[in-house]
């Protein structure tokens, strides 16, 4: 995988990438942890799982929602908005906390995460709150969405950006691929997908049954990076790469479980909420900035 | 009705820009004039309805009032949980039009059958159910759906429907439309089978005065209607070219049962089985008892049938 990242570093560097206009590498990290920070809680107070899903896809919606898109949250309806749909919808803490952090509601709402009667179910919801495009849930339904909504761009004449992000595992539904067929025949440059690859599904690995995944984008007639997911500057420097005339794929090598060690790489929290001590420790963790057992980032 | 959905949609699409047309691969020919009026507005989406139903949820919720169009197995069961989760969950306005109710594509055989399809429409929220009975509720029903602004499906026949209504009835979702008077029994009908009732009707009319009552929206139901007829005649026969799972009968049978009324109800519908012979449309109805004649007699011998306590 390491080869593969290193031939990306390389292909951006030769296609010309700028560095982040808005927030720096280190910037984004830090939100990324404060984000992490609030996922933790969640699945803590809300005893819920899919801690490791949500985890693992933190710092692509924090380079989406700090960097890349275009979002107002005091204007959260502008019909000139870039649009994002989580369509792995069991991530759907990172989603809470990265709108919560980029001032979309309340972080104080966290608290009622999955609680009885409260709004936040652990899918998101229709406009649960401001910033929710589509509600999901159900794997495989997003990228059709997001279709519809890149379409729908275009014949409004409309510049908004839509990205999906799916997981691994979800690359298995059949409708993502009816959907990979239609945009690249429809000629939806302004979509973009991102996998979030982090290697594992409900019930076990996952690069066996869906890989080599770019080369299959590619062939359906995405142009398509592989980047590390953890690393900010490869992020945003691969959902740069949106003026091909295609729709853009962008398989993001992630870590489930990415920035809490022990939650790293461990089918477990797909399922397990975190206990007090669990969250005390992932929190400190967290405040220190430990990040192990990960590869090294691969700089752009 | 589907020349008829055709003429009304284009008449729609001229009022109302907003309204774009989806197709998975089928209509061949059948949309050229749509598609040349309205250039950017039809799209042939491929083979493919459960990517069909997402995109148009996806236009839908930028501002446009999608149609989307297939025969209907394909339009609504293959993609069931797209209708249910990205249109109706969401709350899209996208109307799902299914092509081919009942037996329309009867000599297809039971893959092309439509006899499940209400049962699955009206269980989600949201969602309105519209199976008009001829090409005229037809293009009356199109612009009603237009103008709800809502997930709507709209259940179809064949192209060559006869022709019930001479002049345009008044049309409303949700407000039935009795079709013919009568004091005895009503006959409760949706969809294609409206010629039908009224043709059993008219068979009767000599010993029974049944009143033809056409329940074109099966979701939500006309209670008042409904009440009307509980009150007015002495029982209701529901019939329809859908399963007796789940369609009309089962809808009028809740509302009974849910408003504590002990009522006479019979319900025609097809077996809960697949047809294993081929055959026409005409020739499956009468083989699963729907003819005008099956339907006459039966109704004639419930009526005479005492009264089991």
């Amino acid at each position: 995988m390491i080869s593969d990242l290193l031939a990306l570093s390389s292909g951006l560097a030769e296609s010309g990438v700028r560095p982040a206009e808005g927030l720096d590498s280190s910037a984004l990290t830090a939100i990324a942890k404060e984000v992490r920070a609030k996922v933790v809680r969640m699945a803590h107070t809300g005893k819920t799982p899919h801690v490791g899903s949500a985890l693992s896809c933190v710092d692509v919606l924090v380079s989406l929602y700090f960097d890349r898109m275009n979002v107002d949250p005091a204007n959260p309806g502008d019909p000139d908005r870039d649009r994002f749909i989580l369509s792995k919808g069991h991530g759907c803490m990172a989603l809470y906390g990265v709108l919560a952090q980029r001032g979309f509601f309340p972080a104080a709402d966290l608290a009622g995460y999955a609680l009885d009667g409260g709004h936040l179910p652990e899918h998101p919801g229709p406009r649960a709150v401001p910033g929710i495009e589509l509600a999901t849930g159900s794997l495989g339904h997003g990228l059709s969405v997001g279709a519809g909504l890149a379409l729908a761009a275009k014949i409004h004449g409309r510049n908004y950006r839509t990205y999906v992000l799916l997981s691994d595992g979800e690359c298995e539904e059949g409708s993502i691929w009816e959907a990979a067929l239609f945009a690249p025949a429809r000629g939806l440059d302004n979509l973009t997908v991102i996998v979030d690859y982090n290697k594992w599904s409900a019930m076990g690995p996952t690069a066996h049954r869906v890989g080599p995944l770019a080369k299959k984008w590619e062939a359906f007639g995405w142009h398509t990076v592989e980047v590390d997911g953890h690393d900010p500057q490869a992020i945003t420097g691969g959902l740069r790469l949106s003026n091909t005339g295609r729709p853009l794929a962008i398989v993001a090598h992630t870590v489930k479980g990415k920035g809490v060690s022990f939650m790293e790489d461990n089918l477990e929290w797909h399922y397990r909420p975190p206990t007090a001590a669990d969250l005390d420790r992932a929190l400190a963790e967290l405040a220190a900035g430990a990040a192990v057992k990960t590869e090294e980032t691969v700089k752009v | 009705m589907r020349n008829a959905f055709i003429r009304s949609l284009t008449t729609l699409a001229e009022k109302d820009e907003s309204v774009v047309f989806l197709t998975a691969d089928l209509g061949y020919k059948i949309f050229d004039d749509f598609a040349a009026r309205f250039p950017g507005r039809f799209m042939n989406v491929g083979v493919a309805e459960s990517n069909m139903i997402g995109v148009a949820a996806g236009l839908a919720l930028a501002g446009f009032r999608p149609f989307v169009y297939s025969i209907v197995p394909f339009a609504t069961l293959r993609c069931l949980e797209q209708i249910r989760n990205d249109v109706c969950y969401n709350h899209v306005p996208v109307t799902i039009v299914g092509v081919g109710g009942g037996y329309s594509y009867g000599p297809n055989g039971p893959t092309h059958h439509a006899l499940e399809d209400i049962a699955a429409m009206r269980s989600l929220p949201n969602m309105t159910v519209v199976c008009p009975g001829d090409p005229v509720e037809t293009e009356l029903a199109v612009h009603a759906i237009g103008a709800l602004g809502e997930p709507a499906y709209l259940r179809l026949g064949r192209a060559g429907d006869p022709v019930v209504h001479q002049a345009p009835p008044y049309f409303e979702i949700g407000k039935a439309i009795t079709v013919r008077r009568g004091s005895d029994c009503t006959l409760m009908t949706t969809g294609g089978m409206l010629p039908v009732a009224l043709e059993a009707a008219a068979m009767l009319s000599k010993e029974i005065s049944c009143r033809v009552v056409n329940m074109h929206t099966v979701k939500p139901l006309d209670e008042v209607t409904l009440s009307e007829c509980c009150r007015e005649t002495e029982a209701i026969f529901t019939l329809e070219e859908h399963s007796r799972i789940g369609g009309l009968g089962s809808a009028v049978g809740e509302w009974l049962a849910d408003n504590n009324l002990q009522f006479p109800l019979h319900s025609f519908g097809t077996r809960d089985s697949f047809t294993h012979v081929s055959g026409s449309q005409e020739y499956l109805r009468d083989d699963q008892h729907l003819s005008a004649a099956h339907v006459a007699r039966r109704i004639s011998t419930q009526l005479t049938l005492p009264v089991a306590c």
